[in-house]
């Protein structure tokens, strides 16, 4: 097996025993980056001079005879969204290309204290607003698995990096689906925790009341593993919530004997391919097997929740993103004769075409005499939805749901059409409204493509889900498969 | 029609977007056809209920008012497109 196809927990204990150096494991995914990136193009900036001196450090440690922490002298890479000092941000848009940013966000600061290396900055949707990664405004992200379909989106650097073995893990951030869709395009474990259970202090917002960060890694372990490293009450965020943060780990059992899984029954409806329907049942089957209680049930209201959502959150990005005007960073159009034109020419030329889109939609949805129809009117529709789930969730242990509707689709598929695009969210956006964690995983393939199952829960009871996830991984084999690159030897 | 031509351009005013004719021209049929998806609201009678601008319950969170060291000017400016004496500098206002 190839070093870089190995999880962090085993390249832990590589590293413990001296089997390999920190120093090694870097350059070899460095090495790796280089191979593939013409193809894959996970990344918008790479730090090789940074990230070799970090392993070095790691590596003086291991000299000295020092015990490692978990994620120490694993190499990891963060979506463009979240600020890293000394280390440009872009958010993939012009208006932020050259941005620098004066401090680390919380979650890059408590990586950089656990000792994992950054070996870069990973690519998006612009703003991470998208589906597909095909609104970046650097280049499109290739899915590993059929170099000619999207990754999905907004994470899709996160996701194919992790794919493709550019990175042991990396981070990502789901506002209405953007870890989760991406993950399940790609074959990778992913997850959204919840609302406040990981700080947004240095993520650049879009949407604040749905934004959350989370990890994508090879496995389930992994995951858990990277939770511990960054979940956790921080003061720097005020959403923050400060809860008892458990050991992530101790949720790993294998075992769901007598757990409780519910099947919202809208969620398997229209619009839901016929074969990804069919890898979904067959997990279902699994777990029952396994011992888990499955049982159909009802939320009335999901099919409100993409409206819902494709009202609340570019209103919210409306307001987030007044701040780009030219005047304290980021982009500054030239030539204009006073500031008003300077606003407008600088946002004119700084945004793309999807982020004018939604900003457009927001300020309509909240300006004067529409605010009740549109925004309110929303709000009052995230508590139905809301509600649905605290009903289901009193019932049952998990839910199980598809993450996506489809596999990745063809590039330029439904880039021509925003609605066509926003649906290919329908899975994913109640949970953001209802601020609960969800985690999809491999469970199986369809024409070739990996399709992801999404568990969602219970407010700040990641560890259940891990534990089904984790009972489904050690029962099933999806996660061991990997993308073969033209040309490259298996 | 929900959106006339009018609308988007008082929009893209309150935005501070400067619109080709070509965009306004696109964001008018799209911003319509969005909105007509998310008419679909209306079907629900949403009369007594609440509006949730939060999923997570949270109050005031406050803390004491101490003196604490914030980012240096310099570095707070090192991204600025235009500086002068520790100052941003913009085109003429008035």
């Amino acid at each position: 097996m190839e070093l870089t196809a190995k999880s962090a927990a085993e390249l832990h204990r590589l590293l413990e025993n001296k089997e390999i150096s920190a120093s090694e494991l870097t350059k070899a995914y460095l090495e790796r980056i280089n191979a593939l990136e013409d193809k894959v193009k996970a990344f918008v900036t790479l730090t090789e001079d940074s990230a070799l001196k970090q392993a070095a450090e790691v590596d003086s440690k291991l000299g000295r005879g020092d015990k490692l922490g978990p994620l120490e002298g694993i190499p990891m890479a963060l979506k463009d969204n979240m600020c890293t000092e000394g280390v440009r941000t872009t958010c993939s848009s012009k208006i932020l290309e050259n941005f620098v940013p004066p401090y680390n966000a919380t979650v890059a600061e408590r990586l950089r204290q656990a000792g994992a290396i950054m070996l870069g900055k990973l690519n998006m949707d612009e703003f991470a607003m998208g589906s597909s990664t095909e609104n970046s405004a650097f280049h499109v992200t290739r899915n590993p698995w059929d170099l000619e379909r999207v990754t999905g989106g907004s994470s899709g650097g996160s996701a194919a990096a992790v794919a493709a073995d550019q990175a042991v893990f990396t981070l990502g951030s789901d506002t209405g689906g953007s870890i989760r869709q991406p993950a399940a395009f790609c074959g990778v474990v992913g997850l959204k925790p919840t609302y406040g259970a990981v700080s947004r202090y240095g993520l650049i917002a879009y949407a604040s009341s749905l934004d959350q960060i989370g990890p994508f890694t090879k496995d389930v372990r992994d995951n858990a593993l990277v939770m511990n490293a960054i979940a956790g009450h921080d003061p720097k965020d005020s959403t923050s919530v400060p809860y008892e943060k458990p050991d992530y780990t101790e949720f790993l059992v294998n075992d769901i004997k007598g757990l409780k899984i519910g099947i919202p029954r809208e969620y398997f409806g229209q619009g839901i391919d016929a074969e990804v329907d069919k890898v979904l049942r067959q997990a279902i089957e699994t777990l029952k097997a396994l011992g888990a209680e499955v049982e159909e049930c009802s939320m009335p209201h999901t099919e409100y929740a993409m409206p819902a959502y494709y009202l609340i959150a570019p209103a919210e990005a409306s307001s987030n993103l007044a701040r780009y005007d030219g005047v304290r960073y980021g982009y500054r159009a030239q030539e204009a004769e006073d500031i008003i034109s300077m606003f407008k020419k600088t946002r004119a030329e700084g945004f793309g075409d999807e982020v004018k889109r939604r900003i457009m939609l927001g300020t309509y949805a909240l300006s004067a005499g529409y605010y009740d129809a549109y925004y309110l009117k929303a709000q009052k529709v995230r508590t139905l939805i809301k509600r649905d789930f605290d009903r289901v969730l009193e019932k049952y242990d998990v839910l199980l749901v598809p993450t996506a509707p489809t596999v990745a689709f063809k590039f330029g598929e439904k880039s021509t059409d925003p609605l066509a695009m926003y649906l290919s969210d329908v899975c994913t956006v109640p949970l953001n409204l209802a601020g609960l964690p969800g985690l999809t995983l491999p469970a199986g393939f369809a024409g070739g493509m990996p399709v992801g199952l999404q568990l969602m829960g219970k407010p700040f009871d990641e560890g259940t889900l891990y534990r089904v996830a984790y009972t489904f991984e050690q029962n099933t084999d999806f996660h061991k498969a990997k993308p073969a690159f033209p040309g490259e030897v298996a | 029609m929900k959106i006339s031509r009018k609308d988007v351009e008082h929009v893209a005013l309150l935005a501070r977007l400067e619109l080709t004719e070509e965009e306004i021209e696109a964001y008018t049929g799209q911003l319509d056809s969005i909105l007509e998806y998310a008419a679909m609201l209306n079907r629900l009678d949403t009369d007594n209920v609440e509006p949730t601008a939060h999923a997570v319950p949270l109050h005031n969170v406050l803390r004491t008012d101490e003196v604490r060291r914030s980012i240096e000017r310099e570095k707070a400016l090192q991204n600025a497109p235009d500086s002068e004496d520790g100052f941003f500098r913009v085109p003429k206002i008035v």
